[in-house]
């Protein structure tokens, strides 16, 4: 029988993967942005899990709302990455030092 | 049984599409794998009854999330096999991390499996009915308990579009791309751009 604990684990791993995709692909802003999809999925997949388990349908109406940040953090990462290339050429992360950060 | 047929099918191939997100060479391929992916994660979601949410991961995410990636991805001119240079020298750092991560997480839930943790109970508000699919259950709790916060995912969204569009706007001039100008092409008259000729045979006609 499946249980709450099964969906847990692979939600882990599916954090755990997005953690290890952005130190391995740290140059590529693309695929840190891939990256930071994969740990809001596996937190979606939590809060479901713990929705239906529970019997509790609030789960629900907040991974929708995790979807709905996920989205809108997509759009706005992927416009600023393409003004970025627009002026600079460039969108490898060592030379984003525009702002002396 | 078959349930957990389908749970360790979806949940497998779910693992597998991250892994090849994170180590794929080509980002385009990776996008494709976060497809598949999104999709299998919606099928683990479908297994435990929340039809609506699976339905939506595959529309929000698949049909806009990803295809923005796949744009973008197409869009910009970059030399990916320079970014990847640094891929060898950051996987024991990330790998540590990784599995330092990992455990701190299956140690969670090894202590919850062993019994001494409680979660709260739900106040009863926001059951499942059995008799109601679950997308009118979900519709009935957003539309009235939680209508502040649609409202809100809604006004986040609007301001995302707006700030996308502001971005990435280029306003008209010097140094913008050419752009369709509807006055002279109506302006065009065939007097002035189509000319009658009737060549000899055998020779040439110079425009």
């Amino acid at each position: 029988m499946i249980g709450i604990e099964h969906y847990l684990t692979v939600a882990a791993i599916l954090f755990v993967l997005g953690v290890l995709g952005i130190f391995l692909n740290r140059k590529n802003v693309i695929v840190i942005l891939m990256a930071v999809e994969l740990i809001l999925l596996s937190v979606n997949l939590n809060l479901v899990a713990f929705s239906a388990f529970m019997q509790d349908l609030v789960g629900q109406v907040f991974a929708m709302l995790v979807l709905t940040v996920a989205a809108a953090e997509a759009a706005i990462g992927l416009a600023i990455l393409v003004i970025y290339f627009r002026s600079r050429g460039t969108i490898a992360v060592d030379d984003i030092n525009r702002m002396k950060g | 049984m078959i349930q957990a047929i389908a749970f360790y099918f979806f949940a497998t191939i779910v693992v597998a599409s991250a892994v090849m997100v994170v180590m794929a060479r080509n980002p385009v391929h990776s996008v494709l794998w976060l497809i598949l992916a999104f999709f299998n994660a919606a099928g683990l979601m479908v297994l435990v009854g929340a039809e609506f949410i699976a339905m939506l991961l595959v529309i929000v995410y698949v049909g806009a999330v990803a295809v923005l990636f796949l744009f973008v991805v197409m869009m910009l001119d970059i030399d990916f096999a320079a970014m990847r240079a640094g891929f060898a020298r950051n996987a024991p750092l990330g790998l540590a991390i990784a599995a330092v991560l990992l455990a701190e997480l299956l140690l969670g839930v090894g202590a919850w499996q062993a019994g001494g943790i409680r979660l709260g109970t739900p106040d009863g508000a926001a059951l499942q009915p059995a008799d109601v699919p679950n997308i009118e259950a979900l519709g009935a709790l957003l539309y009235g308990r939680y209508i502040l916060l649609f409202e809100v995912a809604g006004i986040i969204l609007l301001v995302a579009m707006i700030g996308a569009i502001v971005l990435t706007f280029q306003p008209p001039g010097p140094g913008a791309r050419a752009r369709q100008d509807v006055g002279k092409q109506i302006r065009r008259r065939p007097e002035e751009a189509v000319v009658m000729k009737r060549p000899e045979v055998g020779k040439g006609i110079e425009l």
